[in-house]
């Protein structure tokens, strides 16, 4: 017959476990949701925010996948101004300095192509599901 | 190193022989001359006053190229320094140039502290006048609406304009505004069109300069090297007999002939850019400290009378 000490360590152990399992299973989940936001195309559909570096005179990733409501923050790793400008004039950043940031909120799905309007031959497509 | 022509196959003074010749010199300090139908080509630091001298003619002018006043990364932290290293070099030279020409990129972020900078660095510029064409960086949030005003009060539509010295008849064009995704530099249909009409009415036996920042000839359309609609531009100077074109915009000299067409790129006096291909991207390159000036430059263009290439001549910052 257990006394009632024993159990109490039991059980008290039995959550120290269950709290080890959960806080690695979170743990793990959300380092592979993390490094899966990062990839293109995104892996949840819950991703909301999404990167582009503007690096060697081209975007990358040059073909983003993204979905309605999404917000996309190009950032210029370059020593020269770059600029993120919509084909169809949808949106248009300032010429951006070293380092300096633009975002832009998709709210609506299609197909959008921007390009620098320095140096043209850069070219990139966000394509908004 | 001058050679007597062997080979003449465009009847233009040149064969291809002695024209490599004279390019091997390009990029270090280099100057060529056609004279009497013997092209000739010096190292700079072979040249001396008497040559110079000797070798003056009708009008000297000087072309300067992408200042990037404002620049300030690791390819050069003081852009400042060189610029002016660039104009106490033109200061130096036995003949005062008529005017200077500067082909665009003057600042690298179009603010206007750094159009001040360069304008009190010029002041120093012992010349006549400065005649400006825009680059990218100079027309950066506005659509070139500042540098219009500040240096194209005469020009017409997105600042292009062209004048008279001595005879020759020299055309500044702009083609770094309303560029297409995907494409290279452009001038665009109004501006085409101004030159057709801006040269119909000069003979054929006028010289013509023409000054733009982006290359008007393609010399690397990988890296944005070259203008879309230069063809169509060059097509109306078909009939003259000399044309010369001088650009700026991929910090390095380089030259071709093409017929009647000499075509020259100018070095920056702020930093130097890779060659052709020769690197992932054309941005800024990082050299030691003690190349810099190697790899900066001013090109010095001499017309003489009678003869029907102008002379030009690179040479760099150092000492």
């Amino acid at each position: 017959m257990k006394t009632l000490e024993s159990t109490k360590k039991e059980l008290k152990h039995l959550v120290i476990g269950v709290a080890l399992f959960v806080l690695v299973t979170l743990a793990f989940v959300f380092f592979t949701s993390g490094s899966a936001r990062s990839a293109t195309p995104p892996g949840a559909k819950d991703s909301k925010t999404f990167e582009v570096a503007i690096d060697n005179f081209s975007f990358g990733p040059a073909t983003l996948t993204v979905y309605v409501g999404s917000k996309v923050t190009w950032t210029n790793r370059d020593d020269v101004p770059h600029t993120v400008t919509s084909t169809d004039q949808k949106f248009n950043s300032r010429a951006l300095d070293t380092d300096e940031k633009f975002a832009f909120e998709f709210k609506d799905a299609g197909t959008f192509e921007y390009f620098c309007a320095l140096h043209p031959r850069m070219t990139g497509k966000v394509i908004v599901k | 190193m001058g050679k007597y022509i062997e080979q003449d196959r465009n009847n233009d003074g040149i064969d291809r022989r002695a024209f490599l010749k004279c390019m091997a010199w390009a990029g270090t300090g280099a100057f060529c001359l056609l004279q009497g139908g013997v092209l000739k080509s010096f190292a700079l630091s072979q040249l001396t006053r008497n040559d110079i001298q000797h070798l003056k003619g009708d009008l000297s002018f000087i072309q300067i190229s992408d200042s990037h006043i404002g620049f300030n990364k690791a390819a050069n932290p003081d852009v400042t320094a060189t610029f002016q290293a660039a104009i106490d070099k033109i200061n130096a030279l036995p003949e005062r140039p008529a005017f200077a020409l500067h082909t665009g990129d003057l600042s690298h972020l179009s603010k206007p502290e750094e159009f001040d900078t360069l304008d009190q660095l010029l002041k120093g510029l012992k010349t006549d006048r400065v005649h400006f064409v825009p680059g990218e960086h100079d027309v950066l949030n506005d659509d070139g609406k500042q540098f219009r005003e500040r240096y194209g009060k005469d020009s017409a539509g997105n600042g292009w304009y062209s004048f008279e010295q001595k005879g020759i008849h020299f055309i500044g064009l702009v083609n770094v505004m309303n560029l297409k995704a995907g494409g290279l530099g452009s001038l665009g249909p109004e501006q085409l069109k101004w030159i057709e009409d801006d040269v119909r009415k000069l003979k054929s036996s006028t010289p013509i300069v023409v000054f733009a920042h982006i290359p008007l000839w393609s010399v690397y359309p990988d890296w944005g090297w070259g203008t879309d609609d230069s063809a169509q531009a060059l097509s109306y100077l078909k009939r003259f007999g000399s044309v010369t074109v001088l650009n700026g915009h991929i910090h390095q000299t380089m030259q071709k002939i093409e017929g009647n067409v000499t075509f020259h790129t100018a070095s920056s006096t702020a930093f130097p850019q890779p060659q052709p291909g020769t690197a992932p991207s054309p941005g800024p390159m990082k050299v030691p400290a003690e190349e810099l000036r190697r790899l900066l430059g001013i090109t010095n263009v001499n017309f003489i009378r009678g003869k029907h290439s102008l002379g030009i001549i690179d040479s760099n910052l150092e000492n």
